[in-house]
Parts: C-alpha cells; sequence; structure tokens
C-alpha cells in the first residue's frame, strides 16, 4: 500500500501528467517531437535523475504515468524495439556514465530514436564472458578495436552498441577488459546475419576491423570492463509489470488447443504426457506468479533463475509433444526462407519452428548448466568450481 | 502500486506468499516441535509402544491453539483459515512429527465443518477430543469408496440418535491416538456417525506401516454405538470436504518435508570430503540440487496456491488440489530419494533421519490419491479428454 506521501505524490504526478497533455495534443503532435517533450518533462522514467527524463521518484509510480499516456492515445516509444536499449543500456550509462555521455545518449535511447544493441559474446566466449578476446589499443584519445562478435540481436538496426574488450591481455581475465559505447554506424562494423536451425536470422555476427572508437565513448575505468558488464547484465529487465500469463496462455494453450481438436490423433501415452506437461506448466504460472507477488511487496528472491530453468525444459518438451500429435502435419514445416524476424513469436509458427526454436530457450541468456551452477553456489552457497584461469594472465591461458 | 501481501493480487490470482502472521505461526511451531520431535526421538518412538507423541500432541493442539486454528471463535477456535493451518502441516512435514495434525486438525475437522456439529468442533477446538476419519488414507475425494460399514439392530435402552454399527474399515491415518471416529456407514440414508473410539465394540488394530511416525490401524466395529452428525448428501459432502481438505494440506506436509531433505543435503555436500575437496563442490551434485531447489520452488507455488483456494471457497479449488498433491507428492518423494544418494552410504543407515523422510514420503505420496489419479482428474476439469473419448 501506499503512504499517504506516496498518495500525495502519485496525485501531483497524475496532475503533472494532465497538464502536460493539455499544453501538446498527443494525437496531433509529431510522435519523435512529443516524446522529447515527454522526456524533458521527466515523464519517460520518473525514477530517473531530474534532467534525464525523470524527477527521482520511485519506480513503481512509473505505470501509472504510462497508462495515462496510452488513454491519452499519446505516442508510446515502443519498448519491444529497443529492449536492449531501455533495458540494459541506460541503466549501465546512468550508472557509469559521465554527465556529458548521459546527455548525450538517454535522451535519444528513451525516444527510441537511437537502437542499442549489446557486443558482448563471442565465438570463443559463451558461457565464459570474461574470456573474451576483442583487444582495443589505445593511441591517445583515441582506441583501435579488432575482433568478432555474436549473437546479437538489433546489431543491423542498431546505432549504438554496448562493448566490452579487452585492453590487457598480460592480466588475468576479468581484470584487463574495458567498456565502451561502439558507434554501429562506423567504419570498420561489418554486420552479418546468422541463420539459425529454424531457417531465419533473429540475431547477427558483427566483425570488428580497425574499428576507431573516441576515449570519451569510454564507460567506466579502463580495467574496469568486467564490474561495468555485470551491471549491465545485472539489469536484464525484470519482468515485473505485466502481471501473470492467464491460464494455458503460453505454449501449453497450443498444445491443448491442439489435442481438443484432433481426436484422431489422440493416445493414451499422449495424454499421459499432456497431462503432466499442462500441470507443470500451470504451476509453472503460478510460481511465476509469486515471483512477481515477491518483487512487487520488496522482496526479490532467487527464484527468477528457477522460472528460466523450467520455461526452457517446458517449451523443449511441449513443442516435441505438438510435433508428435500433429502426426503427418509434423513432418512438414511451415518456411525455411531466410527472413529477418522483427519480432520473436513462438505462437503464429508452425509446430516444427517451436520445435526447433525452443532449443534455444536453453541456451540464451544463461545456459540451464550455467543456471544451476548460479543457483548452486549462490542460492545453496555450494562451493564454487575449481577455477584454473583466476590469477593466471590472460595471455597464458590455453585455448 | 506496491500490491500483494493483501489476498489477490493484480493478476486475479490469490496472494502465494507468506504472510508475517503466518510466518510468526511458523517460528513458534517450529520452536515447539525443533525442541520435541528431534529427528533422533522421533526415530525412537517408532520403535515403542506408543507411535504417536500424545504429549506433543497436545502442545501443539491445545497449548499453541493448533488444532482450533480453522474453527471459528463461536466454537472455541482460532478463526484462523487454511492458509495459517497449512503452515504449520509444513512444519509438521518438515519434523515427520508423529502427532495426528493431518488426520484430526485436518481431515476430520474439515468434515466436522461441513456437517455443522458445534459440539464435536468444540471439542475438537479445546484440544479435548482428537478425531480421525475412518475412511482408507488412500481415498481421494473425487473417489470416495462405497462405506464398509453397515448400520445394525438397536439394542435395549439405546437413547434416542445412536446407531449400532458393525464393519471393517483398513488403512485409517492417526485413527490409534483419536478419542472420536467419524464412520460413514451404509444405511437409509447413508450418513456420517461420530464413535467414540473407548466404546465397547470398537477394535483398532495397529498395522506395522511403511511410515512408522504415522502408523496406520485397521478398524473393526462390532455393533459400536454411533451418533449421527450427517446424513445423505450432506454427509458424502462432509467426507469429500474431509479428503479435499486432507489433500491440500498433505502437500503442504509434503513441501516441509522436501524443503527438510534439501536442506540437510545442501549442508552435507558442503561438510563432506572426498578426493580432498567439499563433495557439495562437484557440479554432477550441484546439478542434481539446483533441479530438487527449482523443484521445491515451483512446488511451493502449487501448495499455497491451493491453501488459498481451500481458504477461499475458490471455485477452481479442484484444479488446485490436483496440481499442489501432484506436484508436492513428486518433490517430496525425489527429494527424499535425492538425500539419501547425496549422502552416500550414512544414508543408508537406520542411525540417518534419511529413512524417515523416504517413508513418509513414499506413504504420503499414496495418500488422499497419488499424483497420478490427481492429474487424471484434470482430463474433465481442463477438457482434454483421454483417446477414444469426445
Amino acid at each position: 500500500m501506499l503512504t499517504s506521501a506516496g498518495q500525495d505524490t502519485a496525485a501531483a504526478l497524475r496532475d503533472q501528467v494532465t497538464a502536460f497533455l493539455a499544453s501538446r495534443d498527443p494525437v496531433a503532435t509529431e510522435p519523435v517531437e512529443f516524446l522529447r517533450a515527454r522526456f524533458d518533462a521527466g515523464l519517460a522514467w520518473v525514477h530517473y535523475p531530474a534532467g534525464l527524463g525523470g524527477q527521482g521518484l520511485p519506480r513503481s509510480l512509473q505505470t501509472a504515468v504510462d497508462a495515462q499516456f496510452a488513454a491519452a492515445g499519446a505516442p508510446g516509444n515502443h519498448p519491444e524495439r529497443n529492449g536492449i536499449g531501455l533495458g540494459m543500456a541506460a541503466p549501465t550509462v546512468l550508472a557509469f556514465g559521465t554527465p556529458e555521455q548521459q546527455q548525450r545518449w538517454l535522451r535519444p535511447l528513451w525516444t527510441g530514436e537511437e537502437i542499442w544493441c549489446q557486443l558482448f559474446s563471442e565465438p570463443g566466449a559463451g558461457s565464459d564472458l570474461a574470456n573474451l578476446s576483442t583487444r582495443a589499443v589505445r593511441d591517445g584519445d583515441v582506441w583501435t578495436v579488432n575482433g568478432q562478435k555474436v549473437w546479437t540481436s538489433s546489431a543491423h538496426v542498431a546505432r549504438w552498441a554496448l562493448l566490452v574488450t579487452r585492453t590487457d591481455p598480460s592480466l588475468p581475465k576479468h581484470q584487463g577488459l574495458t567498456y565502451f559505447v561502439c558507434d554501429m554506424t562506423g567504419p570498420g562494423v561489418e554486420v552479418r546475419p546468422l541463420r539459425q536451425a529454424t531457417g531465419e536470422a533473429e540475431f547477427n555476427e558483427v566483425f570488428l576491423t580497425d574499428v576507431r572508437i573516441p576515449d570519451d565513448q569510454r564507460l567506466g575505468e579502463v580495467g574496469q570492463g568486467w564490474q561495468v558488464s555485470t551491471a549491465t547484465l545485472m539489469n536484464e529487465r525484470v519482468s515485473i509489470g505485466g502481471g501473470a500469463l492467464p491460464r494455458e496462455g503460453g505454449l501449453i494453450g497450443l498444445a491443448a488447443r491442439a489435442w481438443r481438436d484432433q481426436p484422431g490423433q489422440r493416445t493414451p501415452g499422449l495424454h499421459d504426457r499432456l497431462l503432466r506437461l499442462w500441470a507443470d506448466a500451470e504451476v509453472a504460472r503460478l510460481a511465476g506468479e509469486r515471483l512477481r507477488q515477491s518483487l512487487a511487496a520488496g522482496q526479490p528472491g532467487p527464484e527468477g533463475s528457477a522460472a528460466k530453468l523450467v520455461f526452457a525444459r517446458l517449451n523443449q518438451e511441449i513443442s516435441e509433444f505438438e510435433v508428435e500429435l500433429a502426426g503427418e502435419d509434423g513432418l512438414r514445416y511451415d518456411d525455411w526462407t531466410m527472413r529477418r524476424p522483427e519480432r520473436v513469436s513462438f505462437l503464429d509458427r508452425g509446430t516444427g519452428y517451436r520445435f526447433l526454436r525452443c532449443k534455444g530457450n536453453s541456451i540464451e541468456g544463461g545456459t540451464s548448466e550455467i543456471l544451476r551452477n548460479i543457483i548452486a553456489e549462490r542460492v545453496l552457497g555450494l562451493p564454487p568450481e575449481i577455477r584454473v584461469d583466476k590469477n593466471v594472465p590472460w595471455k597464458d591461458l590455453p585455448r | 502500486m506496491t500490491a500483494t501481501t493483501e489476498s489477490t493480487s493484480r493478476s486475479g490470482l490469490p496472494g502465494l506468499l507468506y504472510s508475517e502472521t503466518e510466518n510468526e505461526l511458523r517460528a513458534t511451531v517450529r520452536g515447539l516441535l525443533g525442541d520435541r520431535a528431534a529427528w533422533p526421538d522421533v526415530l525412537a518412538r517408532t520403535e515403542t509402544a506408543d507411535t504417536y507423541d500424545t504429549g506433543l500432541w497436545r502442545a501443539l493442539a491445545a497449548d499453541l491453539g493448533c488444532a482450533g486454528l480453522v474453527i471459528g471463535e463461536e466454537h472455541g477456535g482460532a478463526g484462523a483459515s487454511w492458509r495459517e493451518a497449512a503452515v504449520v502441516a509444513e512444519e509438521t512435514g518438515r519434523h515427520t512429527a508423529p502427532v495426528p495434525f493431518l488426520g484430526s486438525a485436518v481431515t476430520a475437522t474439515a468434515a466436522a465443518l461441513a456437517a455443522g456439529d458445534a459440539g464435536l468442533l468444540a471439542g475438537l477446538a479445546a484440544g479435548e477430543v482428537t478425531a480421525a476419519l475412518a475412511v482408507p488414507f488412500p481415498a481421494a475425494s473425487f473417489a470416495v469408496p462405497a462405506p464398509t460399514v453397515a448400520v445394525g439392530a438397536l439394542r435395549d435402552g439405546d437413547p434416542p440418535g445412536v446407531q449400532r454399527l458393525t464393519g471393517t474399515v483398513t488403512t485409517l491415518i492417526d485413527a490409534l491416538p483419536a478419542t472420536v471416529l467419524l464412520v460413514p456407514a451404509d444405511g437409509v440414508p447413508a450418513a456420517l456417525y461420530a464413535v467414540p473410539a473407548g466404546a465397547e465394540g470398537v477394535t483398532l488394530t495397529p498395522a506395522v506401516s511403511l511410515d512408522m511416525t504415522r502408523q496406520l490401524a485397521d478398524l473393526t466395529l462390532d455393533g459400536a454405538p454411533g451418533r449421527r452428525i450427517a446424513a445423505g448428501d450432506a454427509a458424502a459432502a462432509a467426507v469429500r470436504a474431509g479428503l479435499v481438505a486432507g489433500a491440500v494440506l498433505l502437500a503442504s506436509e509434503q513441501l516441509g518435508l522436501a524443503e527438510r531433505c534439501l536442506e540437510m543435503t545442501v549442508a552435507y555436500v558442503k561438510e563432506r570430503k572426498q578426493f580432498a575437496r567439499p563433495v557439495g563442490s562437484f557440479q554432477a551434485l550441484k546439478h542434481r540440487l539446483a533441479d530438487l531447489w527449482t523443484g521445491v520452488t515451483q512446488a511451493r507455488a502449487a501448495a499455497r496456491y491451493a491453501a488459498a483456494c481451500l481458504a477461499d471457497g475458490d471455485p477452481d479449488l479442484p484444479v488446485a488440489v490436483a496440481l499442489a498433491k501432484a506436484a508436492c507428492s513428486d518433490i517430496a518423494l525425489k527429494a527424499a530419494q535425492e538425500c539419501i544418494q547425496l549422502h552416500g552410504g550414512i544414508g543408508f543407515t537406520w542411525e540417518h533421519p534419511a529413512h524417515l523422510y523416504l517413508k513418509r514420503a513414499k506413504s504420503s505420496a499414496a495418500g488422499y490419491g497419488t499424483a497420478d489419479r490427481h492429474r487424471a482428474t484434470l482430463a474433465a476439469l481442463a477438457g482434454l479428454p483421454p483417446a477414444g473419448q469426445a
């Protein structure tokens, strides 16, 4: 519950939005102009500092502000197009950027004028991100960067990238890293689509060849790249806002509908599996709701890693079930054409697509094996892996 | 808005967290059981004639008031809800406490509440009456077996309202310490009777049980006097209410047991060294424990949801019961099995409590409907008919 002071703040904020909407027609104003003005009025993300789109208020007040703008028909900033920008780049720039960097980057990021991507993973640095080998070499006020990044969403539409590089190979791997913001439109940046098993390319490979980055685009100190990267990854968006999906709202709903629509395909063995999957999916939905309730009550728990483990397994098992239930149709595929999907939807493609795409669920965003390590070490307090690479200069590690 | 320790969140789902009151209740019950139901004591008692700890039960039921948690204040109860009772069940499960909380304060009490029997409820709330529903432990609310007890001829001098009952009911839990047995019996109409356990014609035969921390008994009635507390549909509804509440709270008990097994195993693998390192540093063990913890987080959500649905009379209760009993039966058994395996040799000995948890987990998995049978109810509840049916 809000305190009475909190209620006063919420009411004041509501009046502020009302006044803002009265001064600018939310429908007739050019969308970018409207969004820039909203940012300048401190109504973009109220928990950000004044002058950077916010007013230093509690984050919980944002939902009502967004709802009020939406109800007035105001243009949105399409957060689904700039997930990395809003979810990861913005908090990192806020935490580690200089005032000049914050002024330069945050407004066009929030309005959606500039899309961001993340140049972290490399062919030789997946689960072991700190082993990355993209080199940045300093020459006065400019750094020259060479290397290859992979699994980069939105690289083909991004203006800026969060880039972590190795600047001192003679130090142990976590210490010799430095973090930059890279201009994706500059010379030496080559983006190639990375085609997946599904036939489409959601992601990219990014080749960096003699890319020149001015030192004023460095985030954090030289050698502080690991701490900045960790902060970025900690800010992976927590889906606290949306509320729980309804029952059968996920993949299980597709499987259940297919079961109801195709009585001829049913077998006792499939029935047993479906009931198990239905029960497990419903329990996972309740566990997701419980996690949301803890976050809303200000008691963030470690259950998020459990949720990802469970969803990866369930998605895979449900999509396997769907292919089998589909019989002959399960042997066909909707479309192998190489495409660049704007948004990944599991729901409007065929069973074969889901079967293949779900294999990525236990790899992307932390493999299920790494998540188990994290749960074992950080939640259960079990001893860490014996590390042979901790105090060895990076250049001397076997690879 | 900073929703939702209240009962409902904006998702339409009930609050699934533990309230402050529940946490305080848990601490109190844990304190008592920690003192008086430490596992060496629990183990030792399984080899005595008194497998139930009546002194501990009195402390829990009467002194702490746990017997009357869900009974209204007008009957001398606490007027709390099944959510609080579920927290007590987590704790009795965690300790495999040899007390008839499940049979008396949950199953029999739910039946008595449904029957609306004020005298019985007052006795239960005060901790003066310990009751057991005379239905085999494996019975589920969706598959109640036909009564195996019949109404016979009255005797001279029987007061009005008393019937004479004859028959046998096998595999009862928590009947040995009961003072009153709630017996469904055939007749016109079929009815539910309260039979004093000490009356003439009542024989309870203890069974050597897989789980001696909750020893089973077979009941034989030979012209035993019973007072009718519900008849016809009301009697059947009272039995179902008992079995539904039993299944929901048994799920919470299983959750408590699973958490205990997980904690104990995690603590052990941090201490135990082989190959000059704690065995808990091996990834093969870490991953198994991470999976177990993950399963517990899921089961906890299911158990809390079922307790909330039972407390609120939510129409989704049948689905919630099935989800909770299935999830918690599976996780309790898995946790107990992992507890033995990850302890290695010591976990297989009599001197280690792991076997108590395994026996409790395996028996409870069969209680009030197995996981399989509960999942099977979802076919009708969720509209997922089996092969060969429209």
